[in-house]
């Protein structure tokens, strides 16, 4: 892989930039691989990417039914915060956030990871309790957060409306500061870059259509272009998991539901921040391209289609109105959907299964994107060991039969 | 916004006016307490997550307020028939 540098970009002006080096290569599959992760999205990609980086593993084979973090990598709204409210979850979206910060660096590949704060609002008494108590457990947990004032909202975001007279008053906040958003396709490219040059093979366009096994344990996947081996398969499937646990005769506890999102067109800048509000259900950001990113609620019922009803997107821009008056005048330009796996308990599940080597990875539901790093990070060490990372083992598939839930339901962003 | 037949009015109505049960014709166990706790977990959060034909529970909320079953498809959302519950569906089958 030739390092991207400022000497690059001189050298390659030269020849008018038509001889930089492919990002990837697209490699024929191999008859077999150590480990083969199903699903290329940021999550499977980072995956990919610690196994042959920390654990040594680099003949691997990432394989992507359409084009690599076209899925819900491509349709989030790129909100990154660590301000969960229990220890086991707080800690693993921290490591994230940890690793957040020095990926650019690491990858070599600008993420523009941007820490420009997250605001939680409160709107009512309750909202406040439940703030004022996030917000301690977080900095006991060593994560950064502090419960605000409207008038230091005001401050942080200028154009806010903070009267006392709008339908729901905006009461105070928590405030993360390390909070902040990334380049949704760069951190795709980005593991996928670095993964590809530790030697893992990238397989595109490729559907797994089985999960092999012989004597309760895995032997490969079948795809769209044939058998290929594995000793290990780690899925990586997001709203499609409960589709490729049924291949290995496996039920999750998991729902797939469509989560959408839209922005509008681009104007000047004019908010340097993230808001959220999870009591009248919006969250807002301004991209570097000037357009608003604009995060609407999960559709209540399940589905695969990528799209979900109007109504719902109807009442997120009431919230935004509501929370933005001067956004009343703005267009927007496009409005999408995609698939989530939501969980009982807003957490996901990264886990050994009751099929020898055969990993999941699922369940982050409306707020994955946040921990693509340390979710890759936590289960590459998952597969490569066979026995959960410390920071996973809270998150195993049978903590539904155990009992032992983690309830993040207040601090997820989006209901469900 | 789906236009979902209440089976009970008898009418079609906007998807506003419901709210979503979940996946139909899961039998609360007659005896929770002789359950091992992997039948009690996979009873209260497991399930199909069908991809295609999918069978739900929808509540007339600002209707009739009763629950009634229906048959959708998570793929294309066409709902292919709505029945009462304790009754059971026609169209079944294999996931699209």
């Amino acid at each position: 892989m030739k390092k991207y540098s400022a000497f690059s970009l001189l050298k390659n002006a030269l020849s008018y930039h038509e001889n930089w080096q492919k990002v990837w290569r697209s490699p024929t599959p191999k008859k077999e691989y150590d480990v083969i992760v199903v699903g290329g999205g940021g999550h499977g990609l980072a995956t990919a990417y610690y196994l042959a980086k920390v654990h040594g593993i680099t003949n691997i084979a990432v394989i992507e039914k359409g084009y690599l973090g076209g899925g819900n990598t491509a349709r989030n709204t790129t909100i990154i915060r660590s301000n969960y409210l229990w220890d086991e979850a707080a800690q693993l979206y921290d490591l994230s956030l940890k690793l957040w910060e020095g990926l650019s660096q690491e990858l070599n590949y600008n993420v523009m990871f941007s820490q420009r704060g997250v605001l939680n609002l409160g709107h009512n008494l309750q909202d406040m309790r439940d703030i004022e108590r996030r917000v301690n457990a977080n900095r006991l947990n060593g994560i950064d957060g502090e419960v605000v004032s409207p008038q230091r909202i005001k401050e942080i975001a200028p154009l806010i409306n903070i009267s006392r007279d709008s339908r729901y008053p905006i009461l105070g906040a928590s405030w993360q500061p390390r909070g902040g958003t990334a380049r949704h396709d760069a951190v795709a490219w980005g593991y996928a870059r670095g993964a590809d040059a530790l030697g893992v093979d990238l397989i595109q366009q490729t559907e797994v259509t089985g999960i092999r096994r012989k004597d309760g344990a895995v032997v490969g996947v079948e795809t769209s272009n044939g058998f290929i081996g594995a000793r290990k398969v780690a899925c990586v499937t997001a709203g499609n998991s409960g589709v490729v646990a049924a291949m290995a005769g496996l039920r999750l506890p998991v729902e797939s539901r469509p989560l959408q999102a839209l922005v509008s067109e681009p104007v000047k800048p004019c908010l340097d921040t993230v808001v959220m509000s999870n009591a009248v259900h919006g969250y807002i950001s301004q991209s570097d391209k000037g357009d608003l990113v604009i995060g609407a609620g999960v559709d209540s019922y399940n589905g695969y289609g990528q799209r979900g009803s109007f109504h719902v997107v109807e009442h997120t821009i009431q919230a935004i109105c509501e929370l933005f008056p001067a956004f009343s005048r703005v267009r927007m330009n496009r409005q999408w959907g995609g698939v989530v796996d939501t969980c009982p308990d807003a957490c996901p599940i990264i886990s050994k299964t009751s099929v020898q080597g055969l990993y999941f990875n699922c369940g982050w539901g409306t707020g994955g994107f946040k921990a693509t790093p340390g979710s890759g990070y936590v289960f590459a060490d998952t597969v490569a060991n066979d026995r959960p990372h410390p920071l996973a083992a809270a998150f195993n598939l049978d903590r539904f039969n155990s009992g032992a839930l983690i309830d993040e339901h207040g601090a997820a962003g989006v209901a469900h | 916004m789906l236009l979902i037949h209440c089976p009970h009015c008898r009418e079609h109505r906007e998807e506003e006016e419901f709210s979503y049960g979940g996946e139909a014709h899961i039998v609360r166990p007659l005896e929770p307490e002789a359950l091992s706790d992997e039948e009690w977990g996979d009873y209260l959060f497991f399930r199909t997550n069908s991809r295609g034909i999918h069978h739900e529970m929808w509540y007339h909320a600002v209707g009739c307020r009763r629950y009634f079953n229906a048959t959708r498809n998570t793929v294309t959302y066409e709902i292919l028939e709505t029945y009462k519950t304790g009754t059971q569906p026609t169209i079944t089958g294999a996931s699209a």
